[in-house]
């Protein structure tokens, strides 16, 4: 009855979306209010059924109720609750669910908040929301359909993939589409622009917050992910430029580059079409993503939903949307009018650059990942792009991006003066390189590249705390007057700050991590002690241990330093009956950002056991970083300028700015 | 999504065997030798594993390869002629990073083509501007820079 329910509400919502397509565009020719404002209703409705079928999955399958095969499939009656939940987005039909109550969720939205959006503008982004949503449920409901019975139901469930029994699911996949389908607006802002012809600045402050969303989500999800693969997949790395991850990063590469140019395009009216083009892209790479995944096209380790008639549904999907949206840009975009001069040493010109190595480098990801494909189809020649491919091209652009980083924020508008920027960055500068030598000195001439690398990494940070100093006039001025002009500076003043601070961060982490990371290969008795990176490891003892739907094997390590007990480590081997299958807990052991880090492998008929225990120094400045990144987004979003729903553009022009 | 999958899936793909990659019985006496081995596993596909390096993979093929690296570079062989044996034997989908070659050169050069197309077309853009928009960006007269740079200096002994 529930999945029969949740089923009808999907196709209820598929009726919606339809009408939601049609009806507000004809109201829009026709310049009919009454009909333009369907638009609001029907995204709202659509909000209710699909979220009704969303909780219908979810109730099935936490009432374990295997006459529904995806309840059958992905579930165990002895799974822990969380993971009954979460096991709802853990499969192909789930995930696909949850995308479209995302959709639904972020439809809603405009719909709720957008009252200050001119009528026919709402009208357009809604039908153009309605139509992503549509081709969608149509895909859901043609080759997805989660609410499938069974004729005759089974007794227990085939149970979630071990891997993903992990509290990482409950946030990673929800984390990431809210990032993905969020930039669905934006796009859906592009369209609607390009269907009414008219975009102004008014435009670009509707559509940053939204896009900052989107980019926020997108940027924990991805950091999240990062982590979860870190700890769960037993050798401590933690990006592999697999397709599916670059699948990712290359929506949040070209949406970090239409935040900068949408900045632009609020402040100085320039770079119209450029913003246009680059909402367009980064949403449709958001559904080249899809289709890498789930058509299964690419057979990289996440590849599991490997049925064609799904890639090619999605492919179509892919085609029309990318397809239709790049037509009429090339149509349209000739009548957009270019506005706001500056000159190439300007705040506009350093975004530009900006956005010209961000797309370049998300070009090169783009590469990558379909050149082996592209070359096996149409030379039948098989090739493989990895890791030391983009360690070689993707990070001489990061590089060149990082240099180019704390000069952007403290150049003027218009027209900017580089030699005076240079002279307030001295100091960062100095700093760098003092670092620089430090570090050379301390590790003794090792590697050239990691006192470097790390040196950037500090210029990047005291870059950015110098352009607060700055504004706030630190050293300069009385220190009350200061914290007057720190609290007085807009919300996405500091943003700015945090966010570019947190690319520092993260760099010095993967710096850290890559060149000093300590590895300790061996197999261990019990009252072995190794010894990693100054810390003495004693292996205890092997015990065995019953869990709620698995079996497990935990090695209990004493670790210690200069005799002194630290901790007490627990990896452990996990075997799921169900599925025959096992996955490696490892155990973690924070020490400031450092970590120790150990995984288990076989026992040998001896009774040892073979373990790796890594030293990783730094690591979790790898995932502060973008956590620092998403604190800017939020703290720019929280600016009375890009308040959702803000009445006026306030205070237009009172941004402070270096008293001279 | 694909992020979702992508930490799911490796996950579930990659821990499912829940050994390790490089054994402790695979490592070579010399140290030098090993952090050499090290290096190119990482430069070399697991073919039967998705998108894995043999360095980080469990799969039996892997292991073949890791000692097939091994016992090269024991003979004597410089990196490189180890990279050409196993390319020899197994083409060039056994190499992570491409090699530069008529098949792969669009694929090395797009970052600096598309950086210096993009470039020229910023430059070609700025020009025309300051062809047209001259009323913008007019460069000052002499008396203008003079003044300027009264001005400036004024202001800044002031502050």
């Amino acid at each position: 009855m529930i999945a029969e329910a949740g089923h009808y509400a999907l196709v209820l919502a598929l009726a919606l979306a339809l009408i939601q397509s049609f009806v507000p565009m004809i109201g829009a020719r026709l310049r009919d209010s009454a009909l333009m404002n369907v638009a609001r209703s029907t995204a709202l409705a659509q909000l209710v059924f699909v979220g009704a079928s969303f909780i219908a999955l979810v109730t099935l399958h936490v009432n374990s109720d295997f006459s529904v095969a995806n309840v059958y499939e992905n579930s165990h009656s002895m799974k822990p609750l969380i993971y009954k939940i979460t096991g709802v987005w853990g499969n192909h039909e789930g995930s696909m669910l949850l995308w479209v109550s995302i959709l639904a969720l972020f439809g809603g939205l405009v719909a709720a908040f957008g009252n200050n959006l001119p009528l026919s503008l709402r009208a357009h982004v809604l039908a153009v929301q309605a139509w992503i949503a549509s081709a969608f449920y149509l895909f859901i409901l043609i080759t997805s359909n989660p609410f499938l019975r069974i004729v005759n139901p089974p007794i227990e469930g085939r149970d979630l993939n071990p891997v993903l029994q992990d509290i990482g699911l409950a946030v990673h996949p929800p984390m990431l589409y809210l990032g993905y389908v969020g930039f669905s607006i934006s796009f859906s802002f592009a369209i609607a622009a390009l269907i009414e012809g008219r975009i102004d600045a008014a435009w670009a402050r509707w559509v940053r917050p939204w896009t900052l969303v989107a980019w926020i989500f997108l940027t924990l999800g991805i950091a999240m992910g990062s982590y979860w693969a870190y700890y769960e997949l037993g050798w401590g790395g933690w990006w592999f430029w697999d397709p599916v991850e670059n699948a990712s990063l290359m929506p949040w590469l070209a949406g970090t580059a239409l935040l900068h140019s949408a900045l632009v395009m609020e402040k100085r009216n320039a770079l119209k079409v450029w913003t246009i083009l680059l909402s367009i892209l980064t949403f449709s790479l958001s559904l080249l993503g899809t289709f890498l995944v789930r058509s299964g096209v690419i057979t990289s380790v996440h590849a599991f939903a490997n049925d064609p008639t799904r890639g090619v549904f999605i492919l179509l999907i892919l085609c029309l949307f990318i397809g239709g949206s790049l037509s009429l840009f090339a149509g349209r975009a000739t009548s957009l009018k270019q506005g706001g001069l500056f000159a190439p040493i300007s705040r506009e010109g350093a975004l530009v650059l900006n956005n010209l190595l961000l797309t370049v480098a998300c070009a090169v990801v783009l590469f990558g990942t379909l050149y082996p494909l592209a070359m096996e189809v149409l030379a039948d020649f098989k090739m493989s792009v990895g890791a030391p491919f983009y360690n070689l091209s993707f990070v001489p652009l990061f590089v060149l991006l990082l240099l180019a980083v704390p000069f952007g924020p403290m150049l003027a508008w218009k027209r900017g003066d580089l030699l005076g920027v240079t002279q307030r960055l001295l100091a960062a500068g100095v700093a760098g390189l003092v670092v620089i030598a430090i570090v050379w000195a301390w590790t003794r001439g090792g590697s050239a590249l990691a006192p470097l690398a790390i040196g950037l990494g500090v210029f990047v940070i005291a870059g950015a705390a110098t352009d607060l100093a700055e504004r706030t006039g630190l050293f300069r001025l009385p220190f009350a007057t200061t914290l007057r002009r720190a609290r007085g500076l807009p919300r996405s003043a500091w943003g700015t700050v945090f966010a570019h601070a947190g690319l520092g961060v993260a760099l010095i982490g993967i710096v850290c991590e890559t060149t000093w990371n300590t590895e300790y290969i061996a197999t261990m008795k019990p009252n072995d002690v190794a010894q990693v990176a100054g810390y003495d490891l004693k292996l205890d003892g092997l015990l065995e241990r019953q869990g709620p739907n698995y079996r497990e094997m935990i090695a209990q390590f004493n670790v210690s330093r200069d005799g002194e007990a630290l901790s007490v480590m627990t990896p452990s081997k996990r075997s799921f009956t169900t599925r025959g299958s096992s996955t490696t807990e490892a155990a973690l052991l924070t020490r400031g950002a450092s970590q120790l880090y150990i995984s288990l492998g076989d026992v040998t008929a001896e009774g040892a056991i073979a373990v790796r225990i890594y030293h990783k120094p730094l690591v979790l400045m790898i995932w502060w970083g973008p956590v620092l990144m998403a604190f800017g987004g939020v703290l720019s979003l929280s600016d009375r300028r890009l308040r959702v729903g803000a009445p006026k553009p306030a205070r237009a022009k009172q941004r402070l700015q270096p008293a001279e | 999504m694909r992020r979702m999958m992508s930490a799911i899936v490796a996950l579930m793909l990659l821990a499912m065997p829940a050994v390790h990659a490089v054994q402790p019985d695979e490592i070579m006496s010399d140290p030098v030798k090993e952090a050499r081995a090290r290096d190119l596993s990482r430069e070399l596909r697991c073919m039967v594993c998705q998108n894995q390096s043999i360095d980080d993979s469990d799969a039996p093929l892997a292991r073949d390869l890791r000692l097939l690296v091994r016992e090269r570079i024991a003979a004597g062989d410089s990196n490189s002629q180890v990279l050409d044996f196993l390319v020899a034997r197994y083409g060039e989908f056994v190499l992570l990073k491409p090699r530069f070659e008529r098949q792969t050169m669009l694929l090395w050069l797009l970052a600096p083509l598309l950086l210096a197309g993009g470039g020229f077309a910023l430059w070609r853009q700025i020009r025309r501007r300051s062809r047209n928009g001259t009323d913008v960006m007019a460069p000052l007269t002499p008396e203008e820079e003079a003044r300027l740079a009264a001005l400036m200096s004024d202001d800044a002994t002031s502050r």
